[in-house]
């Protein structure tokens, strides 16, 4: 039998509650729940999670960073979406 | 996209690096970039993998519970680094596989530290102390190495590895306190090691013929002498603080610089391990593709069981 790699995983870590999972790395597992158990083990051996997810790397789509500056292009044009934008006269604190 | 040529691209490229914008997975880079970065990368992997075999070897024999809890401890990181590090060097287009199968033919290399002997316990102090110290001395810096993922993988490791390094300091400490027989212990594992550890930083920087591109590349940050030097300085002092004697007729202190001048290096040495003939080489290179083959059928249960149960879910 051919000598076939394990998948691929990216690992994503919530190191505690309130907090969004973070992307921390990858690690090659046979399944889903193997990539858990190894995750655990080389990702938070200093206690940095309370959750973990994996998505197999294939599952993942991503933007092209060589069209960055046209995906991201239409929020530059518009810097009325910030409050410094606006002009806000004196005397008035907190706005 | 718009048609750029290659300088175009390599320009952009230098700048970024020069403005200190790291670069991304996805992101243009020169190929001889990339290929510096995969053999770094997988070499720094090997050494972490490798660096778990002269350690492992006292396992069993830890003088007592908190050293052999914390000794595991120390090698189980050193396996983690080097998960990290593989992660990182898949970033680049590299397959894991082939890197590890690079170092089992010998055409990657890995730290040559590693080819040397533990023979006694006094040893897992030296390697702690000087061994992982050097490596700190060069990690440090790599931390703000131009390639993202690198630099992330060094974060995570230079946070692990001052355990590492203080254990190690901590068995010195305690064997040099001891009777006459565990501080003799002490001193020859530092006479052992020391000189090894010099050589840790690589050529110096004359003969070196990576350091330029490199530096240039922002993923090096300070040369082989550089670090080396800064390694001496912090070391020699704390032998001095626990009584040992490093072991070097030529190491003296210069008021003027600052800094310790030490004895020349042994190249030949160095050399002769880099080209497989050190005294454990062999060994060391036996018992990895050894545990790669022996636990293919595990490997490959593990996928069949996966694939059963992926079958069964969906029926």
């Amino acid at each position: 039998m051919a000598n076939r790699e394990w998948p691929l995983w990216e690992v994503f870590i919530r190191s505690k509650q309130g907090l969004n999972h973070k992307h921390v790395g990858s690690l090659r597992a046979a399944d889903a729940e193997m990539a858990i158990e190894n995750a655990r083990d080389v990702y938070t051996r200093r206690s940095e999670g309370v959750s973990i997810w994996v998505v197999e790397s294939k599952n993942l789509f991503a933007s092209d960073p060589s069209e960055a500056d046209a995906l991201f292009e239409p929020a530059d044009s518009k810097v009325y979406r910030h409050p410094t934008f606006y002009d806000v006269p004196d005397g008035i604190e907190h706005m | 996209m718009k048609e750029v040529n290659i300088s175009e691209l390599e320009r952009r490229f230098q700048e970024k690096i020069d403005n200190d914008i790291r670069i991304e997975p996805k992101d243009w880079m020169p190929d001889e970039y990339r290929k510096t970065l995969i053999r770094q990368i997988s070499q720094h992997a090997h050494s972490e993998v490798v660096g778990m075999l002269p350690e492992g070897n006292w396992i069993t024999r830890a003088p007592n519970l908190r050293r052999k809890a914390v000794l595991l401890a120390k090698v189980q990181d050193e396996a983690g680094h080097g998960l990290y590090l593989y992660s990182a060097v898949e970033t680049l287009g590299a397959d894991r596989e082939q890197t590890i199968d690079d170092l089992h033919s010998g055409k990657a290399k890995y730290s040559s530290i590693f080819n040397y002997p533990t023979l006694t316990w006094a040893d897992m102090g030296a390697i702690g102390w000087l061994v992982d110290g050097a490596a700190i001395m060069n990690q440090v810096p790599l931390c703000r190495c131009s390639y993202g993922p690198y630099a992330r993988a060094m974060v995570r490791v230079c946070k692990e590895e001052s355990f590492h390094q203080r254990q190690g300091f901590e068995i010195m400490t305690t064997l040099a306190k001891g009777s006459p027989e565990q501080k003799a212990m002490a001193q020859d594992a530092l006479n052992r090691f020391w000189w090894p550890a010099l050589m840790m930083f690589g050529p110096n920087d004359a003969d070196s013929k990576h350091t330029q591109q490199s530096m240039d590349w922002r993923i090096k940050r300070h040369t082989n002498d550089e670090l080396r030097q800064m390694f001496v300085d912090a070391t020699v002092p704390q032998a001095e603080l626990i009584g040992l004697t490093v072991p070097d007729p030529d190491l003296k202190w210069n008021e003027e610089t600052g800094h310790y001048e030490f004895g020349a290096i042994n190249w030949d040495e160095f050399w002769e391990v880099v080209k497989g003939n050190g005294p454990c080489n062999k060994d060391r290179i036996d018992t990895r593709r050894k545990a790669k083959e022996e636990g293919l059928w595990v490997r490959e249960a593990a996928m069949a069981h996966a694939e059963k149960r992926a079958k069964r879910k969906s029926a």
